[in-house]
């Protein structure tokens, strides 16, 4: 990118080139940006991405459904149940199955865990690019909390690989759930204390008030989903237009902002962890209505069987065989599913010619259609803004090379 | 206001004629196929059409299908007012994967055919910027083609008979 | 008494108001007490990282509580995640950028061996490109792995010779890689 002349009464005479390298502090992942600046100010930026490329789509053609679980861990690594539910109920899809209401339930207990932890990490983060580092503490405890609930549940803390097609592989124990409540008891508090320090702080306010802004037009056009559109004003969200899992039958709002920029984003990251935490609640309420000890659905060629039964019962042993061997009858079809991840509308567009792994399985990822924008929103702004707006739009690495 | 799916396709069929094919529904979701001389005008005029307003675009991608030596580029859009989803599939040969562009009606496919054109070697038209975006510059091959291997076929430290192959 | 361990003296000779010991193990302990490490974090390892930064794992306590981002200032290069093949160069530049005396330790499955990613674009292990010095198996490594693999590093600090750029197995090894 070749300096550009600016125009003849301004003090320099061209603009320098300042690369925002893949590595970089700010930077929360490997991306890299060229700008050319005219003094503090940003005249034009060019993007480049592709520097943790693990070609995902292709490894999905190679390998069974239940191996590619670990891959969609590793998009959003952030809040990866989201992603691996995401899956799963893409293949429910294609299977036509039916999960329980407890499963359903579940799901959404830990997809909105999932949830609050994201925009944990997203306003702890933006909280230390302004300078401000006691705000993240906080929150990475409180994000140590959430790993322990998955931890009881699926046995790792980051990339869960959680569930099976067809619900969970095991139930919620005591400890979990009480674990989940004293969360849901203890949290708020804390997050309280983090908006007091934020909110109203007049020099976070100064800093994202105006910055990054991009208009409800725009943002559409550009693709945008998730918390950076609802911030323009636009409250469009998977979860309400196109229910999965049962939110259908739960009460939230959907936070939506009116600028569009990175105040703006915060603030709506913000309330959507306050209405995270009314849909865990009513998702206890309405799991322990429902009869104990429904975990999964009942479908066995295509749910890896108790390991008790395997030793035991002919049938399970078949069944464990086949689904480890990625020998099972998947039906010939072509879908897209989309779940509302952290950052947007996650779309898994399948196409399965009956073979053991898909034909093509793309993933529609929403951190790599709106980091796209980035330069139109960047050109004219501060340096120290393009961090903010960087930081704020949430960009993942894993999602948006993939 | 919702829109009814059959006259939707009456409407298409009534104004694009034989340009579309191929209706049908798989899981609920509206599909048909054009080609790629009709692919603009049938998006601008889901998009401009005011009783529609398919004004977002989900998702472009493809997929390579050799024993056809064809590759179909497939569009997803939506229409959040309506609430419909739709997708459109073009397929163009393998020897002339040209294409015109989307990025004159939506900017989100600004990326997504770059992205489209790393993994498959489609050509789009009109694109402002068509160069590989997420593998190494200087690379020839086009990865996600049925042909070309997942593993990198350079290493020498891998002993294959441990690998059952 | 406390159950917190202090750091033990090494051996020496000790007297009224002073102790002798040999220069190297001193200066071993200063370092590898104050190692100063450049969190190269790519992607999911990263955020292992960070939670092992945050204050229930407190990395800080064991002397690196500057993370330096500049390659100039740093004494251990925290490689954390998978490095593709476009990233492979910039790696390459950041290792060079250190002065002596440095470190490296590939957290994580995929920089030690290009981990679940056995593809054309994943560089299969960080050692392709660098030496590394400790490896932290895990996908990602736990936070008490990560500073298990910090403290074998620290047990290297110490106990290497002051120089070690001089010895031959040293000079030998960079030019394995290339480097001068």
């Amino acid at each position: 990118m070749a300096h550009i002349q600016l125009d003849s009464d301004s003090l320099e005479k061209e603009t320098t080139t300042l690369n925002l390298g893949p590595t970089h502090p700010a930077t929360h992942g490997v991306f890299q940006n060229v700008l050319e600046m005219d003094g503090e100010r940003i005249v034009s930026a060019v993007s480049t991405i592709g520097y943790i490329h693990r070609a995902f789509e292709k490894i999905a053609e190679h390998r069974p459904y239940y191996q590619i679980t670990p891959l969609t861990d590793r998009l959003n690594y952030c809040s990866s149940p989201i992603n691996n539910f995401g899956w799963h109920l893409t293949v429910e899809k294609l299977l036509n199955i039916e999960t329980p209401k407890r499963v359903d339930y579940m799901r959404i207990i830990i997809m909105e865990l999932a949830r609050i932890s994201d925009h944990l990490i997203c306003n702890g983060i933006l909280g230390v690019d302004t300078g401000a580092f006691t705000g993240f503490l906080y929150l990475m405890q409180e994000r140590e909390n959430i790993y322990e609930i998955y931890e009881e549940i699926c046995g790792a803390r980051l990339t869960t690989n959680f569930g099976r097609v067809g619900g969970f592989e095991r139930d919620f124990n005591d400890i979990a759930i009480l674990k989940t409540k004293k969360f849901l008891a203890t949290f708020p508090k804390i997050m309280k204390s983090f908006e007091e320090l934020f909110n109203r702080n007049r020099i976070f306010i100064d800093r994202t008030v105006g910055v990054g802004a991009i208009s409800a037009e725009k943002a559409l056009n550009y693709g945008f989903t998730g918390p950076c559109l609802r911030a323009t004003g636009i409250d469009y969200d998977v979860r309400t237009a196109n229910p999965y899992s049962s939110y259908n039958e739960f009460d939230f709002e959907i936070p939506v902002g009116t600028n569009g920029d990175t105040y703006d984003r915060y603030m709506v990251r913000n309330e959507e962890i306050w209405q995270s935490l009314r849909l865990i609640e009513q998702a206890l309420a309405k799991m322990e209505k429902e009869p104990k000890g429904i975990f999964h659905a009942d479908v066995p060629a295509y749910y890896l069987p108790e390991k008790q039964d395997v030793y035991a019962n002919m049938e399970a042993l078949i069944y464990h065989f086949k689904i480890v061997m990625g020998e099972v009858d998947m039906p010939k079809g072509e879908l897209y599913h989309a779940v509302e991840g952290g950052n947007g509308e996650l779309g898994f567009y399948l196409i399965s010619e009956g073979g053991r792994s898909p034909y093509r399985l793309h993933f529609r990822r929403p951190c790599f259609i709106i980091y796209q924008a980035f330069a139109e929103i960047a050109k004219g702004s501060l340096l120290s803004d393009a961090i903010v707006t960087m930081s704020s739009l949430n960009v993942i690495a894993g999602e948006l090379d993939a | 206001m919702a829109i009814a799916t059959e006259n939707l396709i009456a409407d298409l069929q009534s104004t694009f004629g034989t340009a579309l094919s191929n209706f049908e529904e798989p899981y609920g979701l509206l599909t048909f196929q054009t080609n790629k001389d009709s692919i603009i005008p049938v998006l601008k005029y889901l998009n401009e059409n005011e009783t529609y307003r398919f004004r977002f675009l989900t998702d472009v991608c493809a997929v390579h299908y050799p024993t056809t030596k064809e590759l179909a580029v497939v569009y997803h859009v939506q229409s959040m007012e309506n609430n419909f989803r739709l997708r459109i599939k073009v397929f163009i040969p393998e020897s002339n994967p040209k294409i015109p562009t989307a990025t004159v009606l939506y900017e989100s496919a600004n990326w997504q055919e770059r992205e489209t054109y790393d993994f498959y070697g489609v050509i789009f038209e009109g694109h402002p910027n068509l160069v590989r975006i997420l593998n190494v510059d200087d690379m020839v091959a086009f990865p996600m083609r049925k042909e070309h291997p997942l593993e990198d076929p350079n290493r020498i430290d891998k002993n294959d008979t441990y690998f059952g192959r | 008494m406390s159950e917190i361990k202090i750091v033990s003296a090494p051996e020496g000779i000790e007297g009224a108001g002073f102790f002798a010991t040999r220069l190297d193990k001193v200066v071993g302990l200063a370092r590898s007490h104050s190692l100063w490490p450049l969190p190269f974090a790519t992607s999911c390892c990263g955020i292992e990282f960070m939670a092992t930064m945050g204050s229930h794992y407190d990395f800080a306590r064991f002397g690196s509580e500057r993370p330096s981002f500049s390659p100039r200032q740093a004494d251990l290069l925290m490689v954390m995640g998978t490095i593709a093949k476009k990233m492979g160069p910039v790696l390459k530049q950041v290792y060079l950028q250190m002065a002596e005396p440095r470190w490296v330790i590939a957290v994580g499955a995929c920089a030690s061996s290009g981990g679940i990613f056995d593809t054309y674009s994943v560089m299969q292990g960080i050692d392709e490109i660098i030496p590394v010095d400790v490896y932290v198996p895990g996908c990602p490594p736990r936070p008490e792995a990560i500073i298990d693999g910090f403290n074998r590093i620290q047990d290297l600090v110490k106990s290497e010779s002051m120089r070690r750029r001089n010895s031959p197995e040293y000079q030998a090894l960079m030019t394995n890689y290339g480097i001068k």
